[in-house]
C-alpha cells in the first residue's frame, strides 16, 4: 500500500511561497478584500444593537453586560477562521490550480500550513476592525478580557483550522460538487456549540454532544468571565485536549481523502 | 554485490537494474468497471523524446498522471529519475515538471506573479533572472506584468510552458502541449523544446495529437489504444510497418481496427 505522508521535510520556503501566492491574489482583487470586512461588520452592529435593547428590558442581560456582542465576535473567530482557510483551498479548486501544486514538491502539511497562516491573516483583517465598531459603537472592548482572550481565540482556531482541513479533503475528493459543505457545515455546530446560550437550557442527551465540541467550552468561559468574573482554566485546558485529538483526526482524514482522490483519479477533473 | 555496490545501485523496477528516466512496468489503471489502464510497460531512457499517441479514451492521461503521482495505479510500478512513485515522490517532483489543459495558472496573478510563485515552489535560485530568461525565451516580455486570466490561449499556453521549463527539469511531461496554438507559435514552442532537450539532456514524454508535431520531436512513439499499447517504435519504424507514409495515417488504421490488416499487408 502506498503512504502519502504528511510531512518528510517542511520548508518555510515553500510555505512563504504559498502565503506569497495568496497575497497576490488578495491584493489584486478588492471585492475579495471587502468582503472579508463587510460581514463581520454587519454582524456585530446587528448583534449590537440587540444587546442594546435586550439589556434595557432584562436585569439579567444587563448585568452581563457583552455576552451577546462577546459570542458574536467570538463566533466569527470560529466561523471566519474556518472559511479564511477553506476560501483559500477552494481558490486553488476555482483556478484548476490544484494539479500544479500537487505535482510541484509542496507537501501536503506544508499546503495546510499555508492555508492555516492564511486563515489567521484573512481572520485579522476581518475581525480588528469588527472589535474597534464594538468598541466605538457598544463599549464593549474585546481585549479588555485580557489573558482569557487567549485561550479562547487559540481554543477556537484549532477548532476552525479542524474543520477547514476536513472540508477541504472533501472537496479535494469530491470536486466542487462538495462546495457547500464548506460554507455549511459550522452552521451545524452552532446550535450544538451554544454560543448565545448556556449548555443548561439543552436536553441532557444534547449536552453530552455539546461538551464534545471544543467551542462549546469557550462559550461556556466566555460567559463565566463576563457574568461571574472567573476564568474557567479548567475548560480551556478540556477543549486544548479535545482540540488536539480534532486537529489530528483532521489530519488523518485529509491524507486519507487525498488518497483516495489520487485512486479516485479526482484530482484530474476537480469539477463537479 | 558487497554492501556498498548494493547501496550505490540504482533502484530497480521488478529488480530490473535502471538508468531510465521513467520505467513502467506491468501498470494497470481500473476505474470502477473500466480499465482505463491495461497491463503496459515501457521503459524511457533519459535524453529521449517520447511521443504517446492514441485516440480520446486511450488512456495517455491517465498513464502521464500515474507517472506524475497524481493518480495511484490500481497495480504495477512506476519509477521516475530511478524513485518509485508516488512513495518517494518528494525525493523527485522537484526535478521534474508538466504543462497539462487538465490545469490552469491562477487567473488573477500576473504572469511575473505567477512565475515567482511556481519559482519559489520550485526553489529556482537568481529566480528573477530565470523568470527574465523564460520571458525573452518564449516571448513573454510584453504581457509579463499582465493577469493570466486576460491573455489569449496562445500566451496561457506559452506561460504554462513557462512554469513547466521554471526548474530546468530533467523530466517533462507534456499533455498536448501546442494545443489553441496558431501554426507559427506551435512550431515555434516545437523549435524551443527540441532545444531545451538537447540544451539539458532531458527526457521529454509528450501525448500529443497533432502527428506532425509527433514525426517531427520524438525519436519514439507508443501508440495507445483502449488502455494497452498496440505499437512502440521509431517513428520510421512505425510507419514502414503500417506501409504508411505518415504518422496520421498510421493512427487512423489502429483507432479504426485496421492495423492488423494494415501489418499483414506488408508481411
Amino acid at each position: 500500500m502506498t503512504n502519502i505522508s504528511l510531512h518528510r521535510g517542511i520548508s518555510v520556503h515553500r510555505i512563504g511561497a504559498m502565503i506569497l501566492r495568496y497575497w497576490y491574489l488578495l491584493m489584486s482583487s478588492w471585492p475579495r478584500l471587502l468582503e472579508l470586512l463587510y460581514w463581520p461588520a454587519l454582524q456585530v452592529i446587528t448583534w449590537g444593537f440587540i444587546q442594546h435593547y435586550v439589556a434595557e428590558n432584562s436585569n439579567f442581560f444587563a448585568r452581563a453586560g457583552g455576552t451577546l456582542i462577546g459570542a458574536v465576535i467570538l463566533w466569527d473567530i470560529l466561523f471566519r477562521g474556518q472559511l479564511g482557510f477553506s476560501i483559500s483551498f477552494l481558490e486553488e479548486m476555482w483556478a484548476r490550480n490544484i494539479g500544479n501544486l500537487m505535482m510541484s514538491p509542496l507537501r501536503p502539511i506544508e499546503f495546510l500550513l499555508s492555508l492555516m497562516v492564511m486563515s489567521l491573516i484573512r481572520l485579522a483583517i476581518g475581525i480588528i476592525p469588527m472589535t474597534v465598531l464594538a468598541l466605538v459603537m457598544f463599549h464593549f472592548n474585546v481585549y479588555a478580557l485580557g489573558l482569557p482572550l487567549i485561550a479562547f481565540f487559540c481554543n477556537l482556531i484549532f477548532t476552525s483550522w479542524s474543520v477547514g482541513i476536513f472540508v477541504s479533503g472533501l472537496v479535494l475528493r469530491n470536486g466542487l460538487g462538495a462546495e457547500s459543505i464548506v460554507w455549511t457545515l459550522m452552521f451545524a455546530i452552532l446550535p450544538l456549540a451554544c454560543v448565545y446560550y448556556p449548555v443548561s437550557v439543552l436536553p441532557f442527551w444534547l449536552q453530552t454532544i455539546a461538551w464534545a465540541l471544543p467551542p462549546t467550552y469557550v462559550f461556556e468561559g466566555m460567559r463565566a468571565l463576563l457574568i461571574e468574573r472567573t476564568f474557567r482554566i479548567d475548560l480551556m485546558l478540556d477543549a486544548l485536549a479535545i482540540n488536539a485529538m480534532l486537529l489530528g483526526a483532521s489530519f488523518w482524514a485529509f491524507l486519507a481523502l487525498l488518497r483516495s482522490a489520487k485512486k479516485n483519479g479526482s484530482l484530474l477533473s476537480g469539477g463537479e | 554485490m558487497t554492501g556498498n555496490d548494493k547501496a550505490s545501485s540504482p533502484p530497480t523496477v521488478a529488480g530490473r537494474t535502471s538508468s531510465a528516466a521513467i520505467e513502467v512496468d506491468h501498470l494497470v489503471k481500473i476505474y470502477k468497471q473500466t480499465r482505463a489502464v491495461d497491463d503496459i510497460s515501457f521503459s524511457l531512457p533519459r535524453g529521449s523524446i517520447t511521443g504517446l499517441l492514441g485516440g480520446n479514451g486511450a488512456g495517455k492521461t491517465t498513464t502521464i498522471a500515474m507517472i506524475m503521482g497524481l493518480v495511484l495505479p490500481t497495480s504495477g510500478r512506476v519509477q521516475v529519475l530511478g524513485h518509485g512513485m508516488p512513495e518517494e515522490s518528494a525525493s523527485v517532483l522537484g526535478r521534474m515538471n508538466f504543462e497539462s489543459p487538465y490545469v490552469d495558472m491562477p487567473m488573477r496573478l500576473t504572469v511575473r506573479q505567477n512565475l515567482t510563485v511556481f519559482g519559489k515552489l520550485y526553489a529556482v535560485k537568481n529566480l528573477s533572472e530565470r523568470i527574465a530568461a523564460l520571458a525573452d525565451d518564449l516571448d513573454l516580455t510584453d504581457f509579463i506584468d499582465r493577469a493570466n486570466g486576460k491573455l489569449s490561449a496562445g500566451q496561457k499556453t506559452r506561460v504554462a510552458l513557462a512554469k513547466a521549463l521554471i526548474n530546468r527539469p530533467e523530466l517533462l511531461l507534456l499533455d498536448e502541449p501546442t494545443a489553441s496554438l496558431d501554426p507559427d507559435t506551435a512550431d515555434w514552442v516545437r523549435a524551443h523544446l527540441e532545444r531545451y532537450r538537447k540544451e539539458n539532456n532531458a527526457t521529454i514524454l509528450l501525448a500529443s495529437h497533432n502527428m506532425l508535431e509527433v514525426e517531427r520531436l520524438c525519436d519514439r512513439v507508443i501508440i495507445m489504444k483502449r488502455g494497452r499499447i498496440e505499437d512502440d517504435d521509431t517513428p520510421e519504424a512505425i510507419m514502414a510497418r503500417y506501409n504508411r507514409t505518415t504518422l496520421e495515417e498510421v493512427f487512423l488504421d489502429v483507432a479504426r481496427g485496421r492495423a492488423n490488416g494494415a501489418k499483414e499487408a506488408v508481411r
